[in-house]
């Protein structure tokens, strides 16, 4: 009897964690078409600034390496959980945790030093196009750290040694952010630099 | 149980590890331009995608699915919609753009000015 509910709750898992990966296939879309929006208005800058005058490389190479660290960490958390290590899952989470604020941070402050520029998401079609693509991906962020609090919170509280099903979720949507992030690096830093 | 463990581990590192090269790697070409224009964008992109497929591996797992794919169904997919739409898009726009005038709002003004009269 224990042998087939253990069946049907693994063929559960792997249902949610499908379902799961199906919406990130569709948030993949949502980017796809933020993507898009962006490399047609990239040189509409209505005589405004340009990525080139605006963009500040060794700033945004600090934002990729917190994010991709904590790609890296939330990996660490989930293999802690299934150790069945709670202590070791919620330490790497608070580090994943402490890198996502860190890389909030060098966003909303690299936002701010745009729009005290002058250079808002209203000066110019480039501009409503870099903050719609980037501020998307920052609000995913943003989710992210809260479900990462809630999960932290739920470890710390339940008396179940981990919550592994949630926290294998909680890991693609972050690898998935990371992934999403490189793309935004490359086409839209890099490139705004060198042309 | 144990020995999984340790292989996922690995995978982190080795993910891990590389993604951080191939960051250096676009970031350094970029900011010294090591190359010239059209190889420098076009390495770029084969680093952010070899990048893709490094954490498609390594942190995602993907392609470790037993039976019917349908991780790798769905990505494939999603994949089809990315390129339909944004390589759509680009081709579209880039030819209406080529038939309508790039101008700054003063270009706009002296434009009007000298040949429309107005």
């Amino acid at each position: 009897m224990d042998r087939v509910i253990e069946v049907y709750k693994k063929a559960a898992s792997e249902r949610k964690t499908l379902g799961f990966w199906i919406y990130l296939m569709t948030d993949i879309v949502l980017f796809a078409t933020l993507f898009a929006t962006y490399a047609v208005l990239r040189d509409s800058t209505f005589g405004g600034p340009a990525g080139k005058d605006l963009f500040d490389l060794p700033s945004v190479l600090i934002e990729t390496f917190a994010l991709l660290t904590s790609s890296f960490t939330v990996g660490l958390a989930l293999l802690a959980g299934t150790r069945g290590k709670r202590g070791e899952t919620v330490f790497w989470l608070l580090v994943t945790a402490a890198l996502g604020v860190l890389f909030l941070t060098l966003e909303l402050s690299e936002f701010g030093r745009f729009v005290a520029a002058g250079a808002s998401w209203q000066r110019s079609g480039f501009l409503s196009a870099f903050f719609t693509l980037v501020g998307t991906h920052g609000a995913h962020i943003t989710v992210g750290l809260i479900w990462m609090l809630v999960m932290i919170g739920r470890l710390i509280h339940s008396n179940k040694p981990t919550d592994l099903g949630r926290l294998a979720l909680l890991s693609l949507f972050w690898h998935f952010l990371d992934i999403v992030w490189i793309f935004i690096f490359t086409f839209v830093y890099l490139f705004g630099v060198i042309s | 149980m144990n020995e999984n463990v340790n292989k996922r581990y690995w995978s982190y590192v080795i993910g891990f590890v590389v993604s951080i090269i191939l960051t250096l790697t676009s970031y350094t070409l970029v900011q010294k331009h090591l190359l010239p224009m059209a190889g420098l964008v076009a390495t770029i992109v084969v680093l952010a995608v070899a990048q893709l497929v490094t954490q498609l591996i390594f942190f995602l797992h993907l392609g470790e699915e037993k039976g019917a794919r349908w991780k790798l169904m769905t990505f494939v997919f999603a994949l089809i919609m990315v390129v339909i739409v944004v390589g759509g898009s680009v081709w579209v726009m880039y030819h209406l753009n080529y038939n309508m005038m790039h101008m700054t709002p003063s270009q706009e003004k002296t434009y009007m000015q000298d040949n429309e009269g107005l």
